[in-house]
């Protein structure tokens, strides 16, 4: 069944690339909708972050995967590169399970 | 080099994340050579591993791809591409690839774009392959803390796009509304939700 998800994803994903190569330039020109659609990947990685973070079992969930957001957090805001911050995320979460 | 090494680190980081998620290796790599929108794919695993519907998981790739459609729009005027190489050249619109041919002098945009794209796609399936193999081997991700790796690097894609104040209130907005929405619809959906943060921008001026 994942297969299905991977098959599909990658048509829609290619069919969505090719549809912009091939209608007219003035498609741009609708401002709002571009900025819309401009914007659109800023909520949904947001919402991955909450649901990866946060999620359980349709419930909330305050687990060891929080403290590395935390860390994560703090990180990106000292504007720390990519690999460091996930790696910083995933030892603190590794660590504070090992500990408790 | 900017370029090639986030593209190596988020490219490790994709292929663990697709293992623990529960993903085989393979799947990990057809996702990388044929789907080739990080974002994208990041969601599409992130939503099966939280056990969400493959409906779900593809609605949720496909709004994250949205974007590239824009892109191609902007590169079809920009560059000169004919014929079947459009097909190919599809395949390689993305967000470093866009931003290196607009970025580039005149004149050199196409070369930009080619050049970008190869390099990324090569690196970015070598990259997968080498975080799926190895999230493959160390055994339990929870242990590890691989869990805790996925929310951080979307947290890290996330934050250079929202410095601005009209993005962050946004990307609030939909965090908000995933936080919301995990316990009251099935797996999947809280993120599809949150794309309804952006609608406010297509009614108000």
């Amino acid at each position: 069944m994942i297969w299905l998800a991977v098959l599909l994803g990658s048509v829609g994903c290619f069919a969505l690339k090719l549809v912009g190569w091939s209608v007219p330039p003035q498609w741009l020109e609708r401002e709002r909708l571009q900025r819309a659609a401009v914007l659109l990947p800023l909520p949904l990685l947001a919402a991955l972050v909450m649901v990866q973070a946060f999620g359980g079992d349709r419930t909330l969930v305050l687990d060891a995967r929080a403290a590395g957001l935390a860390v994560a957090l703090a990180l990106v805001l000292a504007r720390a590169p990519f690999l460091v911050v996930v790696v910083a995320a995933a030892a603190t979460a590794a660590l504070l399970r090992a500990v408790t | 080099m900017g370029i090639g090494l986030a593209v190596g680190a988020y490219g490790l980081s994709f292929g663990a994340a697709a293992v623990t998620a529960g993903l085989t290796t393979a799947q990990a790599s057809a996702l990388s050579l044929l789907l080739f929108t990080g974002a994208s794919q990041f969601a599409l695993v992130g939503v099966l591993g939280a056990g969400g519907t493959i409906v779900a998981a593809v609605a949720g790739a496909l709004l994250l791809g949205s974007r590239n459609t824009l892109y191609a729009v902007r590169l079809g005027s920009l560059l000169e591409v004919r014929g079947p190489r459009r097909l190919l050249a599809a395949q390689l619109t993305i967000d470093e690839t866009t931003g290196m041919a607009t970025a580039a002098p005149a004149g050199l945009a196409t070369t930009a774009f080619w050049a970008t794209g190869v390099s990324v796609y090569v690196l970015w399936n070598l990259a997968t392959l080498l975080g799926a193999l190895g999230a493959a081997r160390l055994g339990d991700p929870a242990v590890l803390g691989l869990d805790a790796a996925v929310p951080a690097a979307f947290l890290a894609l996330l934050a250079p796009q929202v410095r601005a104040r009209r993005p962050l209130a946004v990307a609030v907005a939909g965090a908000l509304i995933a936080l919301v929405a995990i316990p009251l619809v099935p797996p999947g959906v809280p993120v599809l939700l949150a794309a309804l943060a952006v609608v406010p921008l297509l009614v108000r001026p």
